[in-house]
């Protein structure tokens, strides 16, 4: 039968596609919208600042009255609390999921996993009260040289905060090896654990990579426990016990105070942003294509 | 190699099973047992302030007398935009890419895209909707930008959400209705979609829940720390009885007024910190309950 094009169904079904394609689109719309706002600004901020002074400055100070435009305190502020965050979250994520995929009988694993994403579901300026009043007064009790503001606290907070997107990204790709491959390696008398070590984990490995990365990525857009928790100085170092302001706190501090639209000082933070969306844009793409890779693996 | 050498290191390969069962076990509870610490902390600072006068107060410059009547109000006028703008598109898109889109060089694009959106760190949705709903479509530091930044940040959710219920609708039903003559829209409209209401209902709830935590991108488009007045009422009193007038109005947000009492170096003002901490947690773990409900209930309800 030959289709009638003109025919009122048709029309509609047509007509109903473009619209969910538009709001398919739409999406699309929205990375083009931040790219071209980033760039925009951005080009407005490096007219007035060369390039290789922001790139490789040692100091930040666009609202003193010598500014200064060197983004590597605060670059240096943000990998420094994500280093802290990972070295908390990557080993405890994989334990974790490694027990309930390989371990934890069935029924336990049901009730842990929505109630360990709830660690990623609490408010993150709750985590930002907690790293200052809870967990700094009890790190200082062990390190007397921490300042009330400092890299470790929020670190670690957000080390536990991200611990829900690498457990459960890494134990999606270890459920999914097949049973069988587990079976051969019981077959031969390994243990649990041999098999989880050398089996499942090299089986599953670009999923894994793909939540570490995921995690990586989160830890560089915190924002509220490094603001709260971090102190509010663009710092140059890599002692944990020192404040240091990172790229996201850096845009909250401006965004509190009064900076007149279209400023040197208002482009920074849109400056600032450029560089933290450059670096999650190139986690994101590396974990989508290792997750990509799972899928098409079995 | 002797008999009893073979034993003993199997002894030993079983032992390190056992202790690996432990330490997994036990590093599970560390997230939890932090969890419990946080709320621990919160109730014991917190508790004391909560009252009715602390629900029906505006934010002073006395701690005793703050409030966070301008805060929830704002949030859940915020909350309300959210809702109306994300559902739509975000259920839309997720119908298009399971149901309608062909293998394609764009369908790609879009499912790399929304892949990438999810990875956007919230404060850069901040800057976007600071450069493009305050200063170019000049809606200014009002309700409906707050409400629209939120659904940017959180309609890769609502996707994906939709999309992983659509998924799990086998094919036969999309067979049946075909066999029985229903076009693409009339199959969607009448299984599709109610088969996935399930799921799809639970990623909105639980993209709302982030919503409603967020902060960096409220701060980032200028809501304000201290808002003494409401926002005008969406129902008035003369003809049309609707009022939009809200939309435009400035507002604070939960999350917001508790930064910025946390950032006030007066112990009366961290008391009151933790007392809006309970009250935002309650709401997210509120909105996480009923997700979780919900979905239990219809993985009962719909067997294939």
């Amino acid at each position: 039968m030959k289709k009638n094009i003109f025919s009122k169904r048709y029309l509609k079904e047509t007509f109903i596609e473009g619209g969910l394609l538009m709001a398919a689109l739409f999406s699309v719309f929205i990375t083009i919208s931040i790219v071209i706002i980033l760039a925009y600004e951005s080009y407005g901020f490096f007219k007035a600042v060369p390039l290789k002074d922001f790139l490789t400055g040692t100091q930040w100070t666009p609202l003193f009255a010598e500014p200064r435009f060197g983004i590597l305190p605060l670059v240096a502020g943000t990998l420094l609390t994500t280093l802290i965050a990972l070295i908390v979250a990557l080993p405890l994520g994989m334990l974790v999921a490694v027990y309930l995929s390989e371990y934890a009988p069935h029924k336990l694993r049901e009730i842990i996993k929505p109630v360990l994403e709830l660690l990623a579901a609490v408010p993150t300026v709750v985590y930002g009260y907690f790293a200052l009043s809870f967990l700094t007064p009890i790190l200082q009790k062990f390190l007397p040289d921490l300042s009330g503001f400092n890299a470790l606290s929020p670190g670690i907070i957000m080390g536990i905060m991200i611990i829900p997107y690498v457990s459960s990204v890494s134990e999606d790709a270890m459920i999914a090896v097949p049973m069988h491959i587990r079976e051969g390696s019981y077959a031969m008398g390994a243990t649990k654990l041999q098999t989880a070590f050398k089996v499942v984990i090299p089986s599953a490995f670009s999923g894994i990579a793909a939540a570490f990365i995921i995690g990586i990525s989160r830890a560089i857009g915190e924002t509220m426990v490094v603001s709260i928790a971090a102190g509010g100085m663009p710092n140059l170092t890599i002692n944990p016990l020192e404040a240091v302001q990172t790229l996201t706190a850096y845009i909250v501090q401006v965004s509190l105070g009064d900076v007149p639209h279209g400023t040197v000082e208002y482009k920074t933070i849109f400056a600032a942003g450029m560089t933290l969306f450059l670096m999650t844009l190139g986690f994101n793409l590396l974990g989508f294509w290792l997750r990509k890779r799972i899928r098409e693996v079995y | 190699m002797q008999n009893t050498d073979i034993r003993k290191r199997i002894k030993a390969i079983r032992r390190w099973n056992g202790i690996f069962r432990i330490v997994g076990l036990l590093s599970t509870f560390v997230g939890l047992v932090l969890l419990f610490a946080l709320m621990a902390d919160l109730f014991t600072d917190g508790f004391p302030r909560l009252s009715y006068k602390f629900f029906a107060s505006f934010p002073s410059r006395f701690p005793e007398e703050a409030g966070i009547l301008s805060a929830w109000v704002g949030s859940c006028l915020v909350l309300l935009v959210t809702a109306c703008a994300a559902i739509p598109l975000g259920v839309a898109a997720g119908v298009y890419l399971e149901e309608y889109a062909r293998k394609n060089w764009l369908t790609d694009l879009i499912e790399i895209n929304i892949a990438n959106l999810a990875g956007v760190p919230s404060i850069v949705y901040g800057l976007l909707a600071l450069g493009l709903f305050v200063y170019f479509f000049r809606f200014g530091e009002s309700v409906l930008t707050g409400g629209l930044t939120l659904a940017l940040l959180i309609l890769p959710m609502v996707i994906m959400a939709t999309r992983e219920a659509i998924r799990a609708i086998p094919n036969s039903i999309r067979e049946a209705s075909y066999a029985v003559g229903a076009t693409k829209w009339q199959t969607v409209k009448w299984h599709i979609i109610p088969y996935s209401t399930g799921g799809i209902l639970t990623g909105i709830i639980i993209g709302l829940s982030r919503a409603i935590g967020e902060t960096a991108p409220i701060i980032t488009v200028g809501a304000l720390t201290f808002i003494a007045f409401l926002p005008e009422p969406p129902i008035s009193s003369d003809f049309p009885f609707i009022s939009f007038k809200w939309l435009l109005d400035p507002f604070t947000v939960m999350p917001i007024q508790m930064f910025n009492w946390v950032s006030r170096p007066q112990k009366g003002f961290q008391l009151n910190a933790a007392a809006a901490g309970i009250v935002l947690m309650g709401m997210t773990l509120l909105m996480n309950g009923i997700a979780i409900y919900i979905r239990y209930k219809f993985r009962k309800k719909i067997k294939w």
